[in-house]
């Protein structure tokens, strides 16, 4: 039972660093219908943007605050270089933008800081905790907490703000917004500008969990299946989404893993995904289209 | 002794529209010479047939012709004596013409007071302002206040056409494009709705265009009226004339204006 629950909370916890690179995702969904290729590229370009400032010397705090204003200035750039020329085309248009986008990101992110592995140390312990028998790991914990002030922090943004509606209703109908005066480049901005703030916490954490070099730009296909099972426009889906993978990976490993040989976190994610493409198309949270019946 | 001869007052110009072309894609010619008039505190109705253009030219005043693809490559439309050429939707917004698209289009998954809200955010208002925006819509619309936290989407038709229209004066305009408002509802409904809509014109002077394939109904309410046949425009003259003349019922059944 003890192995049981060490294994369902091991792998809970690490569920949460695939919700925090799935809610980069949703964000930029949401607001425009775009799958943004390039997330995982933002998130490579912002740890590495932190590694170097703070191998340079830079004190914490001022290194997250210089790389966080390097991801705004980034968002802008974006937009008007990228985004704004190509408003009203297709989405696959869009979609081939950020996949172009995401080579020139990881490119220069290599190009300017180097590809070698650099390690990152955010001054997290990972001594083990033991709750009763359980053991828990105490990195996994403190990232599970962060993704929750992070996510709390976005609801407050959705809900209770203008800007917060105003993204809601360009995501709900791009040309009412219009029509009603909503600014639609403003819009874009602050969403590529809160993904890349999203981006830089996660790059972070999965930075200092497996070093900061350029597969750290992969994890976006570990948001893909998080996506699928949460659905694409639901930030609650994400997490949920990042949950189920995170627990299902674990225990699938240790119960299932041993009859075939091992080997099943890399691939149970997608087929698990699979399975919610068959039976649940919009995943668990995905909007449907409201119609009333 | 002298007569003092006082100039006749000509109302005020608030929109004219010049012998516009609207072509989509670069290739599809939707809107071929449409010319309207509209004046400060009027109600005018744009009617015509499924595909007459009526939508297109309310798109084109509007901005959101751009969103569509499209573009006006002949002609001049005047927003107050200004060229609105190349002037963004969000933009005319801003300076008082606001569009309440064919179908609603409210925001399904924000509840009716966050749709409303929405409207009002263009100006920045305080909050003190936005609340008394809020409760001068619900005034005109009590329905809506009562159904305030319910999502848009799960809403009636009728309402969202309210709502549509609701939203839209949040953003404080002088003039409103009302696309097809009789769209889908009961004749009840359709009725009420052009009913707020006059008393709207008539006490707080706004402006609107309205285009309508129920043609009964906007000559009623209309004071001028424009007809559109095939991108252009085929007849116009003062709402209570044409609502008399028979070739205009004939037209609306499909017939041939002429």
């Amino acid at each position: 039972m003890n192995f049981f629950l060490e294994t369902l909370i091991g792998g809970l916890l690490a569920g949460t660093m695939y919700s925090l690179v799935a809610i980069g995702f949703v964000l930029i969904y949401k607001a425009s219908g775009v799958f943004n290729f390039a997330q995982g590229a933002m998130l490579l370009f912002s740890a590495l943007t932190f590694v170097s400032l703070h191998e340079q010397g830079v004190p914490f705090a001022l290194a997250l605050l210089l790389t966080l204003l390097v991801m705004i200035i980034g968002a802008l750039l974006i937009e008007r270089l990228v985004l704004r020329p190509l408003v009203n085309r297709s989405q696959i248009t869009l979609f081939m933008a950020t996949l172009g986008l995401s080579f020139i990101i990881e490119g220069l992110a290599q190009g300017l800081m180097g590809a070698q592995v650099r390690a990152l140390d955010l001054g997290i312990e990972d001594i083990p905790l033991f709750v009763g028998e359980v053991m828990i790991s105490q990195f996994d914990l403190i990232a599970a907490a962060v993704a929750a002030v992070l996510v709390a922090l976005l609801a407050l943004l959705f809900n209770r703000t203008r800007i917060g509606i105003a993204l809601r209703a360009v995501a709900d109908d791009t040309r009412a917004a219009l029509s009603i005066g909503i600014n639609l480049n403003r819009i874009w901005q602050i969403v590529w500008a809160v993904a890349g703030m999203v981006g830089l916490v996660a790059g972070l954490l999965w930075g200092a969990r497996q070093g900061v070099q350029f597969s750290l730009s992969l994890v976006v296909l570990k948001a893909l299946p998080v996506l699928i099972i949460g659905g694409f426009t639901s930030i609650g889906g994400a997490i949920v989404g990042g949950l189920i993978v995170g627990a299902a990976e674990n225990l699938a490993e240790a119960y299932i893993g041993p009859l075939i040989g091992g080997g099943i976190t890399p691939w149970f994610a997608y087929f698990l995904a699979l399975v919610f493409l068959y039976i649940r198309p919009a995943g668990l949270f995905g909007d449907r289209a409201i119609e009333r019946v | 002794m002298n007569t003092i001869t006082r100039p006749v007052v000509e109302p005020a110009e608030l929109l004219a529209v010049e012998d516009i072309e609207v072509v989509y894609d670069g290739a599809i010619l939707a809107v071929v010479g449409v010319s309207l008039r509209i004046e400060e505190g009027g109600i005018v109705a744009l009617l015509g047939a499924n595909g007459a253009g009526k939508s297109t030219t309310l798109k084109a005043i509007s901005g959101l012709v751009q969103a569509d693809r499209a573009r006006v490559t002949r002609g001049q439309i005047r927003f107050r004596g200004q060229d609105t050429a190349g002037v963004a939707a969000n933009v005319l917004a801003r300076q008082g013409i606001v569009h309440v698209l064919e179908g609603r289009h409210v925001f399904a998954h924000l509840t009716i007071e966050e749709n409303l809200r929405s409207g009002g955010f263009l100006r920045n208002p305080s909050r003190r302002e936005l609340e008394q925006d809020l409760e001068r819509i619900y005034a005109w619309f009590p329905r809506l206040k009562t159904k305030r936290k319910t999502q848009a989407g799960l809403t009636s038709g009728g309402e969202q056409q309210m709502l549509a229209i609701g939203r839209a004066l949040m953003t404080r305009p002088s003039l409103v494009l009302l696309d097809e408002p009789s769209m889908g509802l009961a004749p009840i409904i359709v009725e009420e709705i052009f009913d707020i809509v006059a008393q709207l014109n008539a006490q707080e002077g706004v402006s609107f265009l309205v285009a309508e394939q129920n043609i009964n109904v906007a000559l009623r309410h209309a004071s001028y009226a424009y007809i559109l046949e095939n991108g252009r425009v085929v007849g116009e003259g003062a709402a209570s004339e044409l609502a008399a003349r028979e070739d205009i019922q004939h037209f609306y059944l499909g017939g041939k204006a002429d």
